[in-house]
């Protein structure tokens, strides 16, 4: 019975696409070496105690010093003698952080206004469409400046700043998903049946309504990355004790005119596995759930 | 049990405040109505197949709606002797009439549940009875929707509508998307369930074969108007509008072979803008001056026989 | 009398998950100038398929996998695309069930009809637009030279498949292939297209293939018809004759079927079961399992029975 399941079925047409399968298996990738980061790193790079400065700036492959559980740094060192690999680490361990944790805040909120934009209809749905295409029209890096100047810095904030410009992609994904299922006559159905609005909304409407949002949820994910990134870079981001891939770029940029490019350059490489492995599993959700839906 | 007295249902398309601020500027933009349903009168009695028949944009679907409480008429008083639940809806498309997502189990299950029918418990063996009776196996009660033929979504359609214990059935083309030979079966499954359970129908068709064969009696419907009501037998018979006479004419039949098609002129006009007074006057072969002007009443010609046309007198 | 379109042993496959399925199999029939012959068959009879692969429309998953089709003496079953562009249109035309598969919505009913024209023809911009309005005039359409600038979304349901048949006819074929045409539309409007039809037949000698489920339609409109079953052509003679007296089971099932054969409030005779998926069809009659006259010689494939002009699949036929 659970072979055909809708869960089985998009599995198996997931799996289609080998393309997708490798980003998949990167994500995956990625994701463990975030997860596991503290055991696996040969260092914590947030310790200020474990680092010598006399070990700043040296190139990949060089002899490590007692600090370290490998006996050399990986990928060299940065501007404070910190192992590349490991602040490379427990970066991918914050940016998926942020960016996950804003994702799905953001998700939930713009999901349920959708649907119940879609579901009340009238006044309410006019008025939230408004406020979404404002939202939208803004820039989403504008946005967040102006918020994180307002708010001032610290994790908590930034995660707010990257919700508000998020929640209305996918409101307005919501929206338009949760329309069409309206129409059709299983809502109906559950109208006549005597079903509460709030059970309709929550046990019929939002469940069908979810496969575009999951796209649009892997998409904005990357997005959230990618912006955080930017904003740690510009300086406004997470606080500096305890730095996201985008500010270890942000460290690495004025280095590399001199030639010492790790410092830069592999924050920024394991940024792009990240938000191309992403982008790569998005797509063939994107695919396999779309004729499904026109179905 | 069911009666419809002078029900009308206009949607409207208003103006948003954008078309709104365009009309004061001077754009001729203006509200669509649509006329749906326009004074439809008639009755439904305890234990009768009261068959609804018409062509589109001529509200059959509509007045099931209003029937089921899923639309509230504009004017005029929809009548119904029980609870909204005691009347259920059979909808015409298998595809689109299940939630994708919940296992025939729960479609079927959910909503006695929810009203107190049935407990937790009890609900596997209600919902396994509900299924044998519409002649599915019970077994297949965990699947999902895709996994079914289109015959049996129709089927489970029927247990969901039952689950709640309906004393009324509306059938909005329930059988118009299913073959020929699964038709047949679902068919005679409405006519054992009219027998078994004593449910009363409002089958909604525009398959006229399939009306005569179910139904006590016929209403037929043009452009939101009823324009006449019979016995079955006497409707297909000895029918009196001149629209109902137009349909019979054209309807297909296996015995008329070689045909020479001799069909009634003209489209079916747009809901959005009916013909004045009588709405079949631009296609009817005996219009008057007087159809173009009043609407004709619909007036009793014959014992339990009502039409609508300025011909009758 | 020569046939404008004879097929023979037809064979299109899908390759799917499951395997390769056979959507026609060995489908053959002929069709002389100004006949209509009607192809009936349920949901997953394989007369779509029948259809589109005459037309050498079938996309990938879906190759015409052995057979022939000749129009008129041309072959079409693996002719180069060249060659089939130039006799779609022009010598044999198909119309849809939808007619919005025909026509563009962006597009005025001038650009595309005039477009058609001009694909198989070298002649003027303003004969071409002639040639449309007179099409559009022979379809029953009032006003045609104003209703050539309006666009699909101004027609109503019938209108719009009336234009979708007079592009069909804008270069006079010899064959036209109906696909449903009529299927989703109203009784009156439906009247008024099968009218037509029958009209053109008659006046232009226009070969007809009209794909329906509907026998009822065939009954009043074709003069010869082919049952088709799981992909086979079970049952094939003239109207009368199959419907009057068939031979095949399923066709007699599906005409006890039909609410008109029994009387007001009786149960309708139904077949029991429900068509087999063609990836699990039973091995020799794909009928067996619904018939009641099957018994173990329909393990075999049944031999084609041809008898004065009428052909049946059946190891007991019914008459």
């Amino acid at each position: 019975m659970n072979r055909d399941s809708p869960l089985a079925r998009f599995a198996r047409d997931f799996s289609e696409s080998r393309l997708a399968l490798a980003g998949l298996g990167l994500l995956a990738g990625v994701l463990l070496l975030a997860l596991f980061a503290p055991w696996i790193a040969p260092q914590n790079p947030y310790d200020l105690a474990k680092l010598d400065l006399l070990d700043a700036r040296l190139p990949p492959g060089s002899k490590a010093g007692p600090g370290l559980t490998l006996s050399m740094y990986a990928l060299g060192t940065d501007g404070q003698g910190r192992d590349m690999l490991s602040a490379i680490l427990y970066g991918l361990r914050v940016s998926l952080t942020v960016g996950v944790t804003s994702g799905v805040i953001a998700l939930t909120i713009g999901a349920l206004a959708g649907v119940l934009a879609a579901y009340l209809g009238g006044r309410f749905e006019q008025l939230l469409m408004r406020v979404v295409d404002i939202q939208l029209g803004f820039p989403a890096i504008l946005v967040a400046l102006i918020l994180i100047a307002v708010l001032g810095r610290g994790t908590d904030k930034v995660i707010v700043a990257l919700v508000t410009v998020q929640w209305a992609y996918y409101a307005r994904t919501a929206r338009s998903a949760a329309l069409v299922e309206r129409g059709k006559e299983y809502i109906e159905a559950a109208r006549g049946l005597g079903l509460s609005p709030a059970r309709i909304v929550l046990k019929h409407l939002l469940p069908n309504a979810l496969p575009p949002l999951i796209v649009v949820a892997t998409v904005q994910v990357a997005h959230a990355i990618a912006l955080e990134a930017t904003l740690s870079f510009l300086g406004l981001g997470l606080p500096t004790t305890e730095p996201s891939l985008g500010l270890l770029i942000a460290n690495g940029y004025e280095y590399l005119l001199s030639g010492k490019y790790w410092i830069s350059v592999y924050p920024g490489v394991a940024l792009l596995a990240t938000i191309l492995s992403i982008n790569l599993v998005g797509d063939q959700l994107r695919d396999v759930l779309n004729p499904r839906l026109a179905k | 049990m069911l009666s419809f007295e002078n029900v009308s249902k206009r949607f409207v398309r208003r103006l948003d405040a954008i078309e709104r601020l365009a009309r004061r500027l001077g754009a001729g933009v203006s509200e669509h109505t649509v006329h749906a349903v326009d004074r439809v009168s008639f009755e439904v009695a305890k234990g009768e197949v009261v068959g609804l028949v018409g062509e589109s944009g001529c509200g059959k679907s509509t007045v099931g709606r209003l029937a089921c409480g899923l639309h509230e008429p504009t004017d005029g008083r929809v009548r119904f002797e029980g609870s909204k639940r005691a009347i259920q809806m059979i909808f015409q498309d298998p595809f689109a009439s299940l939630n994708p997502r919940m296992r025939v189990q729960e479609i079927v299950g959910e909503a006695p549940r929810v009203h107190g029918l049935v407990d937790a418990k009890g609900a596997d063996d209600y919902v396994a009875g509900l299924l044998r009776q519409v002649g599915l196996d019970p077994a297949m009660r965990s699947r999902y929707p895709h996994q079914f033929s289109g015959g049996q979504r129709a089927r489970i359609g029927i247990a969901r509508a039952l689950a709640v214990q309906p004393a009324f059935l509306v059938c909005d083309e329930a059988v118009a998307a299913l073959d020929v030979s699964i038709q047949a079966q679902v068919l005679n499954l409405f006519m054992d369930l009219r027998e078994r359970l004593g449910l009363t129908y409002l089958f909604i068709s525009h398959d006229l074969g399939v009306v005569r064969h179910l139904s006590d009696r016929v209403v037929v419907m043009y452009l939101g108007r009823v324009v006449e009501s019979a016995p079955a037998a006497e409707l297909y018979a000895t029918p009196n509008h001149p629209y109902t006479q137009a349909l019979l004419a054209e309807v297909p039949r296996l015995d008329r072979r070689g045909r020479d098609y001799a069909p009634i002129r003209g489209e079916i006009p747009s809901p959005l803008a009916p013909p004045p007074g009588c709405h079949f006057h631009p296609r009817c072969p005996h219009a008057t001056a007087r159809c173009r002007e009043a609407a004709p009443e619909l007036k009793q010609i014959a014992n339990g026989r009502l039409s609508a046309c300025h011909l009758n007198g | 009398m020569s046939a404008v379109l004879a097929v023979e042993g037809l064979v299109t496959e899908f390759s799917t998950r499951e395997g390769i399925l056979r959507a026609v199999d060995e489908v053959s029939f002929s069709l002389a100038k100004g006949e209509i012959l009607g192809l009936v068959g349920e949901s997953g009879s394989g007369k779509t398929v029948t259809g589109f692969s005459i037309l050498g429309l079938v996309d990938p998953p879906g190759l015409v996998a052995s057979g022939s089709v000749r129009l008129g003496g041309e072959e079409l079953v693996g002719a180069p695309e060249e060659q089939l562009r130039r006799v779609r249109g022009k010598r044999i035309a198909m119309i849809f069930q939808d007619p919005m598969m025909t026509l563009n919505p962006v597009l005025s009913i001038e650009t595309q009809m005039v477009e058609t024209v001009l694909a198989h023809e070298r002649v003027g911009k303003a004969a071409a637009r002639e040639r449309a309005i007179e099409a559009l005039g022979r379809v029953g359409i009032a006003s045609p030279a104003e209703r050539l600038s309006q666009y699909p979304h101004q027609f109503s349901g019938g209108m719009r498949q009336r234009v979708a048949i007079a592009i069909a006819l804008l270069h006079r074929p010899e064959v036209i292939v109906a696909d449903e045409p009529t299927t989703a539309l109203d009784v009156t409007v439906q009247g008024q297209i099968l009218f037509e039809m029958q009209r053109l037949a008659r006046e232009s000698g226009t070969a007809l293939v009209w794909i329906t489920h509907d026998l009822a339609v065939v009954a009043g409109l074709a003069d010869r018809v082919c049952v088709m079953y799981a992909g086979r052509i079970v049952e094939a003679g003239a109207v009368g004759q199959v419907l009057d007296a068939p031979m095949h089971p399923y066709t007699r099932g599906l005409l006890d079927s039909v609410p008109a054969a029994a009387a007001p409030g009786a149960r309708l005779h139904s077949i029991r079961g429900s068509t087999p998926s063609l990836a699990r069809l039973p091995a020799g009659c794909a009928f067996r399992e619904r018939c009641e006259k099957a018994d173990d010689a329909c393990a075999s494939q049944p031999p084609a029975n041809d008898r004065e002009g009428r052909r049946v699949r059946c190891h007991h036929p019914l008459c």
